[in-house]
């Protein structure tokens, strides 16, 4: 920014200085000059429909809207200057003539844009005395209430949804009086960040249907926290009443998910108050589940650990959660190596583990580095129902001109333009393979492949973005060949001058890589945990049926352990049926602790709310374990006393998406037959979520079924709405099959995690599917 | 000389004469002692007695789970919890007030928008389990029941004030 591009304009007699052509409105805000608006948003186009933001420039003989009013040098502009003023008045008057008193009963009162700007601008008596328009209720799903009575017609929903959601979903019909915001047709919102309108809509139009009536604004306090569900790490405020968490709105932060969250990240509270929530230790006694107290459960854990590992510390193993937080990661992996064992890890939805050493894959640049791609290159991720907000960053490159290719085993729906290079599992090789052909890779697995324009098209847009990535998503890690794409990604990544991005699953994948919750030397990973029977195991917010790559192994390797310890913040069915222990730990919200999202930003946060009944914060139990088992190293009083032990342990480690490569080039899918698909729908990632009841009822929240195309259903003689069983080594299950346009022939989709799959077999495995 | 002036007033008890002399009158005037229970003061349409929850002609409740009630009260001393009702309506599921906390202010009845919430003439009650002081919403209700016609009254006869 040069000086000669400086303007100085004078506001209310102070003299200000902007860049030249900046709306006046951005200049008078970073002044803390207060101008009233409602249409205006900063991260939305400017519609200057509203009015409410007129102000009075000097030489123009009308009053102009700030929002829409770029600076000029010598500008002189008057906020409160009588013409001002009574343009402000009269905006305020109209827009109160259809608005309706109803401020009693509307759940923004007390945090309404329109409430405050009235008590500033508005008259105490009205001159209208006709009748008020009505608008009929519309019913837009079950996560936004809606009174359209209310609307002053803004339109930042509109925009929102336009502009930042990339679905044009909510519109405006009629004019004038007529004007109605609606879905078109009668349809629900449906778009996984729909619930930041509520955040936009100025008046009570558009508000939370789970949190409708039930608190008032004043009422709250909040606290703040991180997201505990994707790698992004959205920043939050909680509110809190009464020690409940009532809702969840977004807390601005630009580097990381700018003014927006997830709908997961808002309406994922309601889990922590689901029926299944455990609130008291559980012990297995004989067959039956008994509620005891909490010295009893932790002295049956300590003595079952000991038992279980005898002589050898190998016997025991430790499967955790990349949901858990830093310190509880840390301390686990404490515990399991102070009893000696290197049989720990995190990533139970991986099922190749060749070719990765102890690194911390992560996105490889900033989030916000996103935006300013030229090229990028997805391989198996559905990102916009994986991780949201970083797939916001990769829209708004794409909408730049961004060339944005997605390698999917089905093709995933995108808010934006993109190639779709759609293959089965056990061709995604071979297309990935074919682009690094055209980059001019050579090596066994580029060896007989075809290259066709396509594949060309994607290296050429890598190699001549100035930037460019190549980013592995949640299925590239569940694909039983990932060490193959992985070190094809790099090759591509490394010929094409991209960068190589990893796009973490969880809330802490990257910090759990960090804290050491990988197995050491000679230890056994996940896969080989639940692949061949231990002792005893440790889970930590766990939920083997629903959390693990193949939940029917995983299921039956567990039930033949000796001992198996479980902390978790709920009932579970199938926790229930393997473990001879559970321990209530404290939910998100309930605990302090750091979570290191997909940039590498630590991010520390605190307990918002005491935990639920007598569950208790994991890293304490951890802790007490420690001291139980007679190990030394656990008297930490803090959970920030734990995280200064891990720095002070493990140095300043970095994130690092280098992986040694195992040389074995072996493919293990082969393409004979039927290849399952077992994605993980975005609201069955993780044990809090999956209890979140309103997100549970939107559209998003999938059915588990089978989804095949026509063609492949021709084949198996299916059609929709019959029952198949589906056939993966030991799992089975009986599902409805679906027909979906979207999946390609020789394979079938059936989304994991959901309820009916916990009898199934891998993610991404060999499938049969016989007509039931 | 002023010195010597209170020297004759007190040697002659002069200001304790005043002073039984306005007991003397006293004695021989009209009495105004009430003979309560058997006699009742008047009482003001603003007196600020037990509370109350009144319902419209319908039988519908008033109250709409605004909760001003609950934020103006400066003994904190209500406590409200709401939700949608069937009929989708904004409902309280709890609305309790501590009468031990309660200073009868009467913050309540005026940040009131539906003239719900309200106090009635009546003083006279007691409890005799200390749970019995925190007024639910089915006593508030009752109480207004028992008392509406009052409680209209006064509002109608205040209403040119407020």
């Amino acid at each position: 920014m040069s000086d000669d591009q400086m303007v100085t304009v004078e506001v209310d007699g102070r003299q200000l200085k902007a860049k030249a052509g900046t709306l006046l409105i951005e200049v008078t805000d970073a002044a803390g000059i207060n101008i009233p608006r409602f249409c205006y948003h900063k991260k939305l186009s400017v519609s200057a429909n509203c009015r409410m933001c007129l102000v009075e420039v000097a030489k123009v003989p009308k009053p102009l809207p700030a929002c829409a009013t770029p600076v000029n040098e010598g500008m002189q502009v008057f906020t409160r200057s009588p013409l001002a003023l009574a343009a402000q008045k009269g905006t305020m008057e109209f827009l109160l003539i259809n608005h309706p008193l109803d401020c009693p009963i509307c759940d923004q009162g007390g945090e309404c844009e329109l409430q405050d700007v009235a008590l500033g601008y508005g008259n105490d008596s009205s001159r209208f005395v006709e009748g008020k328009r009505v608008v009929p209720e519309r019913d837009i799903g079950p996560l936004i209430a809606t009174d359209f009575t209310r609307c002053i017609h803004c339109t930042r929903c509109v925009r929102f949804g336009a502009e930042i959601a990339g679905v044009r979903e909510l519109g405006a019909t009629g004019r004038g009086e007529h004007m109605e915001i609606g879905t078109y047709i009668e349809k629900s919102v449906d778009s996984e960040l729909s619930g930041n309108i509520i955040d936009v809509c100025p008046v009570g139009s558009l508000t939370s249907k789970p949190y409708l009536y039930s608190a008032r604004a004043w009422e709250l306090v909040q606290r703040e926290a991180v997201a505990a569900h994707d790698s992004v790490g959205s920043n939050l405020n909680l509110h809190v009443r009464r020690n409940r968490v009532m809702r969840v709105h977004p807390r601005d932060n630009e580097a990381v998910n700018e003014c927006w969250i997830s709908d997961r990240d808002r309406f994922s509270y309601e889990g922590l108050y689901s029926g299944e929530r455990l609130l008291r230790p559980l012990l297995k006694k004989g067959n039956e589940w008994q509620e005891v107290e909490w010295q009893d459960a932790l002295e049956a854990v300590a003595q079952g650990l000991k038992r279980a590992r005898g002589t050898s510390g190998n016997r025991l193993g430790a499967l955790l959660s990349g949901n858990s937080t830093l310190e509880e990661l840390y301390l686990a992996q404490k515990l399991m190596r102070g009893l000696g064992s290197e049989n720990i890890d995190y990533r139970l939805r991986q099922s190749d583990f060749r070719s990765t050493s102890a690194t911390a894959p992560w996105l490889g640049q900033p989030i916000a580095a996103l935006e300013a791609l030229g090229a990028a290159l997805l391989i198996g991720s559905n990102i916009r129902k994986d991780q949201p907000m970083l797939a916001h960053r990769v829209r708004k490159a794409a909408l730049e001109g961004a060339e944005v290719t997605f390698l999917n085993p089905f093709e995933v729906d995108l808010n934006y333009r993109a190639r779709h290079l759609v293959a089965a599992p056990s061709a995604m090789l071979g297309e990935l393979a074919a682009v690094a052909k055209a980059l001019g890779i050579k090596g066994k697995l580029v060896n007989g492949v075809e290259v066709s324009d396509a594949h060309k098209a994607v290296a050429e847009s890598l190699k001549s973005a100035e930037r460019s990535t190549v980013l592995l998503g949640n299925m590239a890690t569940a694909h039983p060949d990932f060490s193959l794409l992985r070190s094809l990604a790099s090759d591509i990544a490394e010929a094409s001058g991209s960068i190589l991005g990893f796009l973490p699953e969880s809330a802490n994948s990257v910090g759990a890589a960090l804290s050491g919750a990988l197995p050491g030397d000679g230890g056994s990973n996940a896969g080989e945990m639940l692949g061949n029977v231990h002792k005893g195991y440790l889970l930590l917010g766990v939920e083997p049926t629903k959390d693990s790559w193949n939940p029917a192994k995983a299921q039956a390797t567990l039930q033949q352990a000796e001992f198996v310890v479980a902390l978790n913040a709920f009932r579970d069915q199938g926790l229930e049926q393997v473990a001879d222990v559970i321990l209530p730990i404290a939910g998100y919200a309930e605990t302090s602790g750091t979570f290191v999202n997909a940039q590498g930003d630590w991010q520390s946060f605190g307990g918002a709310v005491a935990p639920a009944g007598e569950a208790r914060p994991a890293w304490k139990i951890l802790r007490v374990l420690g001291n139980l088992l007679d190990l030394s190293g656990f008297d930490q009083v803090s959970s920030e006393e734990v995280l200064a032990e891990l720095k002070a342990t493990l140095g300043e480690r970095k994130p690092d998406n280098g992986g040694v490569a195992s040389g074995e080039e072996e493919i293990r899918l082969n393409g004979n037959g039927l290849v399952r698909v077992g994605d993980v729908p975005i609201y069955a990632a993780d044990p809090l979520v999956r209890r979140a009841e309103s997100l549970q009822r939107t559209k998003d929240a999938m059915a588990a079924g089978i989804y095949i195309n026509a063609e492949t259903a021709k084949t198996l003689g299916l059609a929709p709405g019959d029952f198949a069983t589906a056939l993966q080594e030991e799992g089975r299950s009986k599902l409805p099959v679906f027909i979906d346009a979207t999946i390609p022939a020789g394979c079938a989709r059936i989304p994991a995690a959901l309820a009916g799959t916990e009898t199934l077999g891998g993610q991404i495995d060999n499938l049969t599917l016989e007509k039931a | 000389m002023k010195v010597l002036r209170d020297y004759v007033k007190s040697l002659f008890l002069l200001e304790l004469m005043r002073g039984l002399g306005l007991t003397g009158r006293y004695l021989f005037k009209k009495k105004f002692t009430v003979q309560y229970p058997e006699e009742r003061a008047p009482i003001s349409p603003r007196f600020r007695g037990l509370h109350a929850q009144r319902r419209y002609a319908s039988g519908e409740e008033r109250c709409i789970a605004c909760k001003l009630c609950e934020a103006t009260c400066p003994a904190l001393a209500i406590t409200i919890e709401a939700k949608p009702r069937e009929d989708g309506s904004r409902r309280t599921t709890r609305y309790d007030i501590d009468l031990f906390k309660c200073i009868f202010c009467g913050y309540c009845q005026e940040s009131c928008p539906v003239d719900a919430i309200v106090e009635t003439r009546h003083y006279e009650y007691h409890f005799e389990n200390r749970e019995d002081a925190i007024m639910t919403k089915e006593k508030l209700l009752a109480v207004g029941d028992k008392y509406e016609a009052q409680l209209a009254a006064d509002i109608a006869a205040q209403a040119r004030y407020r």
